[in-house]
């Protein structure tokens, strides 16, 4: 018996022993990632939840925000997200089109891909400056929607752009090259092949940028956001692209550190909308993606 | 070449319509704009913010600004734009924050990557995306009602909103990136280097701490780097939770102010045009560059893992 090869040496025994130490110690770090991510968000239930009914969601604030529920901002948000997609989506589809299918590997590429990566890289206060100076000021739009969503349309440009790109080299070669031995021009293959092939990966890259848009407040609160709008209760259409907004992030910040006596679960609820509607959002793009993965051809 | 094949080659091809043909032109221009746009929008970005703060640049005495620490801008008698103490508040919050963020992110990347599987790791995926979901204006609101409460009842500080505070958000919203970064750097480590470990008879821990860590230095480096980025330029969450005290730190639990939150908090209020107005500009331009910079020395540590 003592004689086997597989004898437990002081050896084996410390370097099993420092590989159960490394095993708990990276997982209480994860655990010290994922612990805070569901104890905020218990927090925010536990604090906020009270408050929300459908009725909270759809009456305007009223009496100093301190009454009433969100609705001018829940549409401000519903307004500068659309938009800002609107804009958005198309021109970072056709860039990672471009990267992608046309692009040579030379230095325009890497220029390209550098300017992404800073471009996702400047911070989001930054944004809200050129927004203010290029949209608000120098193309004389004025703090408005329109202003508040074309900065949020650059800056969440970039999250556009790498996810499609990411979808669009998943789809094999071979698709392509058998789609230009049948005669098909460049544009035709992307158009027929190319596209709907990575739909999934680029749907799911649109539902983040809605997530993250919707979550923005730096960028907003000086191109187009206000403290505080009244509007038509009752009706979608209640703001024009012209008009100033209310957005539920800086609604949470205007309750939170403006508002003098708010009832106490007000801001909670509002965090709660937020972070509920941002995370249904990414929760529904992992669906999409794990939908779309098993149906897979390839 | 016989003489069909030659009458076959002169026969006119499948035509498509010149509409179709001018179409597709024109799409193919678009594609190619589009290609560029990011480009432009970098330079856009610098060109507008540096234009807006621009005819401050001459009237700055510009050693001073940098380094001290007396930011009056709205002072009656005598305005001084120092924005030392800003920077060094920007610095200070964000090195915290990087104490805590790199070690626990590269450690839960290594998790995620190496010592995880199927289930586990999927979920453990969409957690950190979910992390990395939470708007910074929720984390604000978190440091300015939860954390605030929690350092005044169980630690030696005497306000809530401070150093501390605000670089444990910080730590929070910049673990996702280097998580994600680092476990794409980790899985661009071939395989087969794995295989040479374990047959050594190398434990896991063996093989990550030998051989995968120096072979993903470059995409650990930039994963720490690129939440070195964020967390420099994270607005909302350190505006809230920070304490926004002019000060230069000497203990953790001191109240600060970055250069993010000072633009946040004061562009609101200054006139289109003035002095002020102006500053606030050129420390959006000075935010730029640090962020360009740390960007542009991450891509240059992701290109080294390519290469190899």
């Amino acid at each position: 018996m003592s004689a086997s090869p597989f004898t437990v040496t002081p050896l084996v025994r410390r370097n099993m022993r420092r590989e159960l130490a490394a095993r708990i110690v990276l997982g209480a770090m994860v655990a010290a990632m994922v612990l805070p991510l569901l104890a905020i968000i218990a927090y925010l239930v536990a604090k906020g939840a009270p408050l929300i009914s459908l009725k909270f969601l759809t009456t305007n604030p009223t009496h100093g925000m301190r009454e009433g529920g969100i609705w001018s901002a829940l549409l401000g948000t519903i307004y500068l997200v659309v938009i800002a997609l609107a804009v958005s989506a198309p021109i970072g589809v056709l860039c990672a089109v471009y990267l992608n299918e046309y692009a040579k590997d030379n230095w325009l590429t890497r220029i390209i891909n550098l300017a992404v990566v800073n471009l996702a890289g400047v911070p989001s206060i930054v944004h809200a400056l050129f927004g203010l100076g290029a949209f608000v000021l120098f193309a004389g739009i004025g703090r408005s929607i329109l202003a508040a969503s074309l900065t949020l349309a650059i800056m969440t440009l970039p999250v556009i752009i790498a996810s499609t790109k990411e979808a669009l080299a998943a789809v094999p070669m071979s698709f392509r090259e058998a789609c230009w031995n049948v005669g098909a021009s460049r544009w035709q293959t992307i158009w027929s092949i190319v596209l709907p092939n990575s739909l999934s990966g680029i749907l799911t890259g649109v539902i983040l940028q809605v997530s993250r848009t919707a979550g923005e407040t730096a960028p907003i609160m000086f191109t187009g956001a206000v403290f505080f709008k009244k509007i038509q209760p009752g009706t979608l259409f209640a703001y024009s692209l012209t008009d100033q907004c209310m957005a539920l992030s800086m609604h949470l910040y205007t309750v939170t550190t403006q508002v003098t006596n708010a009832p106490e679960p007000l801001p909670y609820a509002i965090a709660l909308v937020l972070l509920g509607a941002v995370l249904a959002v990414n929760a529904a793009s992992i669906i999409v993606r794990s939908l779309l993965r098993s149906r897979k051809k390839w | 070449m016989t003489a069909s094949q030659t009458d076959n080659l002169k026969r006119p091809r499948m035509a498509r319509s010149t509409a179709a043909i001018f179409g597709e032109r024109i799409i193919e221009l678009l594609i190619r704009l589009c290609g560029v746009s990011a480009i432009v929008f970098v330079f856009g970005i610098f060109l507008f913010v540096l234009r807006e703060g621009a005819p401050l640049i001459g009237k700055l005495d510009w050693t001073k600004v940098l380094f001290s620490q007396e930011w009056y801008p709205t002072s009656k008698g005598n305005v001084r734009y120092g924005v030392g103490a800003l920077i060094v508040g920007t610095l200070s919050v964000t090195g915290l924050a990087m104490l805590f963020a790199v070690p626990f992110g590269i450690g839960a990347a290594v998790f995620v990557s190496e010592f995880s599987t199927g289930k586990v790791k999927e979920t453990l995926k969409i957690v950190i995306e979910m992390l990395a979901a939470i708007p910074s204006i929720v984390w604000g609101f978190i440091g300015l009602s939860v954390m605030n409460r929690l350092i005044q009842e169980y630690l030696p500080a005497p306000v809530g909103l401070n150093l501390l505070n605000g670089a444990i958000l910080l730590a929070l919203m910049s673990v996702p990136i280097i998580v994600s970064i680092g476990e794409d750097a980790l899985k661009a480590v071939p395989d087969s280097y794995r295989e040479a470990a374990m047959a050594m008879g190398a434990t896991r821990w063996q093989t990550v701490y030998r051989v995968l860590f120096p072979a993903a230095r470059n995409g650990l480096l930039a994963a720490a780097l690129l939440g070195v980025g964020r967390a420099i330029g994270e607005t909302m969450a350190v505006l809230m939770a920070t304490g926004h005290a002019v000060n230069i730190p000497k203990s953790i639990f001191d109240p600060i102010r970055t250069l993010t939150a000072t633009i946040a908090a004061e562009l609101g209020e200054t006139a289109v045009g003035s002095d002020h107005y102006r500053m606030l500009f050129l420390i959006g331009v000075l935010l730029f560059s640090i962020t360009f910079v740390v960007n542009l020395l991450a891509d240059l540590a992701v290109r080294g893992v390519r290469k190899q």
